[in-house]
């Protein structure tokens, strides 16, 4: 059975292929959205985020889909960020200090500390803090794929689960209709897939 | 928990076919890169990186449809190179399916390439493969190009930190000396490229046996650690050498 469309913002990012193919293979219809109308319709929000955090906000506020991407998101449209487009939630980031980031979330990104190797690259586990949708089936035996530099500090009630690399950091964020992760589920092997899985159970 | 030490493994390709080489030199066909790539997913393999070893200009379509045809059997990064020149080559191959590109020697020729790469891809897109040799004359791993065939009168760890500074987030480090001998991964090399270096090393070259492995990521501080023939000629499975891995204390993701 496939469910009707599914919105992936496509502002260039490199991993909008990945998430296109692990969503048909849920048997999940896609369409990538560069303009604001193109999201009136859309069951479910995805965007997906690799590079650098001024990349993305100004991508958005280019495409004029800053205020059309807020307004879905209030009228409860599901809406998945990877990567980028968890830390894209925040108020603001140490990466791009001048960019305003769309601030549904209270906080600021930071970088990881440089005790560790940068970028956390590679297959971690999570700490989980309360149960989620997200997480359904998941635990934190199962690993995921993180490439990030810059990552969310931990204390907003919205985080659902954690990942440690130098210094604990948001890994997931599940808040009404607001959906994160910063890792890749699109390249997390089965795993990836079962969060994917467990997100589209919320649009269905 | 700790971030896993991954195993990846490495598709050369002649464009369209996986081929493989040893010490640099004869080819024979080794199968068609997207069965290979579907077997490594399965198996449990962390990561995939295809390279187009002939790297010719008329070949570059034929590669990126290898990329393609690969990326759809992955639900695990990839990452992709071999004769990579510019911004918009690079940009073609993660269009085509890869998460990350690598570059090698059109980066010693022109180092600015790779601060222009991650200028747009990000750092964490940004893998430098260094083709290292060990001259006993200097003693240092001085830094060989187009295909390990030049030298490029650079020492190794020297530019590792140099591509670093410029925005490389990895390092893939291939023993030249190692390479096609399964003698081994080069320990003391990977070490002193992981202690010199921010950024998580590969390394590559002379792996046969798990405990090959297992002396790479403890002696030899690797991050990752990358083969080929031995996984095409399914001499060594990647579930039996992760289970070797875990009993050795050493964090690895098992596959389900």
């Amino acid at each position: 059975m496939s469910v009707a469309a599914f919105a992936i913002i496509d502002y260039g990012a490199g991993n909008v292929p990945s998430v296109e193919q692990a969503l048909k293979k849920l048997a999940v219809d896609s369409r990538r959205v560069t303009q604001p109308g193109e999201l009136d319709h859309a069951n479910a929000i995805i965007l997906p985020g690799v590079g650098h955090y001024a990349a993305i906000i100004r991508a958005l506020d280019q495409h004029n889909l800053r205020s059309a991407l807020l307004g879905a998101i209030a009228s409860g449209i599901p809406f998945l960020g990877i990567c980028l487009g968890l830390q894209a939630l925040y108020t603001s980031s140490e990466e791009a200090p001048a960019v305003c980031g769309l601030n549904l979330l209270q906080g600021s990104v930071c970088s990881l500390p440089r005790s560790v190797k940068l970028p956390h690259m590679g297959w971690n586990r999570l700490r989980v803090r309360r149960p989620s949708t997200l997480l359904k089936g998941l635990s934190e035996t199962d690993y995921f794929y993180f490439a990030h530099t810059f990552a969310a500090a931990t204390e907003t009630p919205e985080v659902v689960a954690t990942c440690d690399h130098g210094v604990s950091f948001t890994a997931v964020i599940e808040h009404n209709n607001i959906c994160a992760t910063q890792f890749h589920p699109e390249k997390s092997g089965a795993a990836g897939a079962r969060l994917l899985q467990n997100f589209v159970s919320l649009v269905r | 928990m700790k971030l896993a030490r991954r195993i990846i493994s490495c598709l050369d390709t002649d464009g369209a076919r996986v081929v493989k080489g040893v010490k640099f030199g004869g080819l024979r066909d080794a199968g068609d890169p997207a069965k290979l790539a579907a077997r490594y997913n399965a198996e449990g393999a962390d990561e995939l990186v295809v390279l187009d070893i002939a790297a010719s200009r008329d070949r570059r379509p034929t590669f990126l449809e290898t990329i393609r045809r690969v990326a759809c059997e992955l639900a695990i990064p990839l990452t992709a190179g071999g004769g990579i020149r510019t911004l918009e080559e690079a940009r073609s191959v993660v269009r085509a399916g890869a998460d990350k590109v690598t570059v090698n020697t059109a980066a010693v020729e022109r180092p600015e390439l790779i601060s222009e790469l991650s200028g747009e891809l990000g750092t964490q897109a940004v893998v430098l493969a260094i083709d290292a040799k060990f001259e006993a004359a200097t003693n240092q791993w001085d830094v060989r190009v187009r295909g390990g065939r030049e030298p490029a009168n650079l020492d190794a760890l020297a530019w590792a930190q140099r591509a670093v500074e410029l925005g490389a987030g990895e390092i893939l480090l291939t023993s030249m000396d190692r390479d096609g001998t399964q003698a081994g991964f080069d320990v003391a090399l990977t070490s002193a490229a992981s202690r010199a270096v921010s950024v998580p090393v590969i390394a590559s070259g002379g792996a046969k046996t798990p405990q090959h492995f297992a002396e790479i990521f403890s002696a030899g501080a690797a991050d990752a650690a990358l083969a080929a023939s031995i996984f095409h000629d399914s001499l060594q499975s990647i579930r039996i050498l992760k289970e070797f891995l875990a009993s050795q204390n050493i964090e690895v993701r098992l596959p389900c």
